[in-house]
């Protein structure tokens, strides 16, 4: 077995005006120059966007933070089955089931919890759920705030959310 | 209006406004060297700070900056000799204000019937005691490097003083060229023969009559300033912060203010040495007077307001070419640097000095 023997890239020897410098740092001033009077007259050119005024469009399969559906008479979708729960790799929702007023559904959601702390946003509940009783369609992600217990969100938080 | 509280009163203005207008210039200066630097690379840079919901294009974070600098607790490592470390930074921003002091800002004015000049003070060895007094700025570096007791700015106290040393004497030799031609370091004079024509066309600055003096000198001056692409007495990666790594709250921004003043002060030189100073083209003590020989006569004083109004331009072009340089040409390595500054500059520095003297001695047959 021979060893190969790969020739490796070098860089390109530099002509005269190019070793000297003086002509490239010329050519380079020029080209920051060029960006920095785009930037001052087209001020819009800019990526960046300015976050707490103007936030990101999320893509529409973006999974963000859950929200609970309503039926058309207002109250929650869902119905306790406990799918949710038990798909969840991060055991983040907590749901205490309660007999419903309603005599065609068998039970509704006395608690419903997200701890936003734990969740992974693999949106498997959103999969597992056969009521479509919950979706990650509100393109947000968690906030920043200063407590566990305001990061874990109830039934009345889930509920409000719009998609 | 006469007498020694006259001569007092002049000399304070001069000082105050020099002073002032170099202060000033260092917090514009950091504005523009961090808006200019988010525009190059296309963002949008300091837009928070405001007053009232003004923020002025992010103007207010120099000063936001300045005052969080002042509220810091003021802060002694253990290990740091406790005189020179406080030394220290006093040592970078003194040298640097004291040069300013023999920049003629512009031609000699009468007021009062007495002759002023707006210079705050004329010596007769001129550039030599810049020379001398901005030498001293290593000085400040070296021992803040030393005295904070701690390994890192130890290691960019060397470096810098090391990088500075060797392109001070480039810098001096790239001058000599200057002197030869305008045969005197009197900083005045040397503004004063800028005035004149070059073969009665183009004004006879110094970047016409030595071009390689003054690339070469800008370049040192860069070095000299640690400014990038020579900005390696502070390197994040390998020296934390430089030499200043130990140092917090206003020493800390009393470094930064030097290092700022300093490249100022530079601009200003620069301005002075090869762009005529306070010369304005073609223009002379009664209005311009164009080399075809149409002349447009002007009052006096808008004469002086464009020559004063002159090197203010200049040395706030020169004082953008930082920024812009910065945010343009990469750092060398520092075996780079090193052979750059000897084996580039001094070479070149020597050669220039010598074609210059042959030239000057050929014109004199």
């Amino acid at each position: 077995m021979t060893v190969g023997i790969k020739k490796a890239a070098r860089p390109r020897k530099m002509s005269f005006p190019e070793g000297v410098y003086l002509v490239e740092i010329a050519k380079a001033l020029w080209l920051t120059m060029s960006h920095l009077l785009r930037n001052i007259v087209r001020q819009e050119g800019i990526r960046t966007i300015e976050y707490p005024e103007v936030r990101r469009e999320m893509p529409p399969r973006f999974r963000g933070l859950h929200r609970l559906m309503k039926r058309e008479d207002g109250t929650p979708r869902c119905t306790a089955c406990f799918c949710c729960p038990t798909a969840c790799p991060a055991k983040c929702i907590t749901i205490v089931a309660g007999e419903s007023p309603d005599p065609r559904v068998e039970k509704f959601p006395v608690r419903f919890d997200i701890d936003m702390l734990r969740c992974v946003f693999c949106g498997l509940c959103v999969e597992a759920c056969p009521l479509d009783a919950i979706r990650m369609d509100t393109g947000w992600f968690t906030p920043p705030d200063d407590s566990r217990e305001k990061l874990v969100f109830t039934i009345e938080m889930l509920l409000e959310k719009r998609g | 209006m006469t007498g020694p509280l006259f001569d007092l009163a002049v000399v304070l203005i001069r000082i105050g406004v020099v002073f002032s207008f170099c202060m000033g210039l260092v917090m514009v200066f950091v504005w523009a060297e961090r808006k200019g630097a988010a525009y190059i690379q296309d963002r949008r840079g300091p837009n928070r700070a405001s007053i009232l919901g003004w923020t002025a294009w992010g103007m207010f974070h120099p000063l936001a900056d300045a005052i969080k600098f002042l509220f810091k607790e003021d802060f002694v490592p253990d290990n740091a000799h406790r005189a020179y470390y406080v030394i220290a930074p006093m040592f970078v921003i003194a040298p640097v204000i004291l040069s300013v002091a023999v920049i003629p800002f512009g031609p000699d004015v009468s007021i009062f019937g007495r002759r002023v000049m707006l210079q705050i003070a004329d010596l007769n060895m001129g550039f030599l005691y810049v020379l001398a007094v901005s030498g001293m700025t290593v000085y400040g570096i070296v021992l803040g490097g030393w005295a904070s007791g701690s390994k890192y700015p130890l290691l960019g106290g060397l470096r810098s003083a090391a990088q500075m040393l060797s392109y001070e004497v480039s810098m001096g030799l790239s001058l000599v060229g200057i002197f030869m031609v305008f045969e005197s370091v009197r900083l005045s004079h040397i503004v004063l023969e800028q005035g004149e024509l070059l073969f009665g066309v183009i004004p006879k600055w110094g970047v016409f009559v030595q071009p390689i003096g003054f690339i070469l000198f800008l370049t040192a001056q860069y070095a000299e300033a640690n400014r990038t692409p020579f900005d390696l007495p502070e390197g994040d990666s390998e020296l934390v912060g430089g030499y200043h790594t130990e140092y917090g709250s206003f020493k800390f921004s009393m470094f930064m203010m030097g290092e700022y003043l300093h490249m100022v002060v530079s601009s200003v030189i620069v301005a002075t040495l090869f762009f005529g100073g306070w010369q304005f083209p073609y223009l002379h003590d009664t209005g311009f007077l164009f080399p075809g020989g149409f002349s447009v006569s002007l009052p006096e004083i808008v004469v002086l307001l464009m020559r004063c109004g002159s090197i203010f331009v200049k040395s706030l072009f020169f004082t953008w070419m930082y920024v812009w340089v910065r945010w343009t040409i990469p750092r060398f390595r520092y075996d780079q640097v090193m052979r750059l500054g000897w084996k580039v500059l001094l070479p070149l520095s020597l050669a220039n000095v010598f074609v210059t003297g042959l030239v000057l001695l050929l014109l004199e047959r």
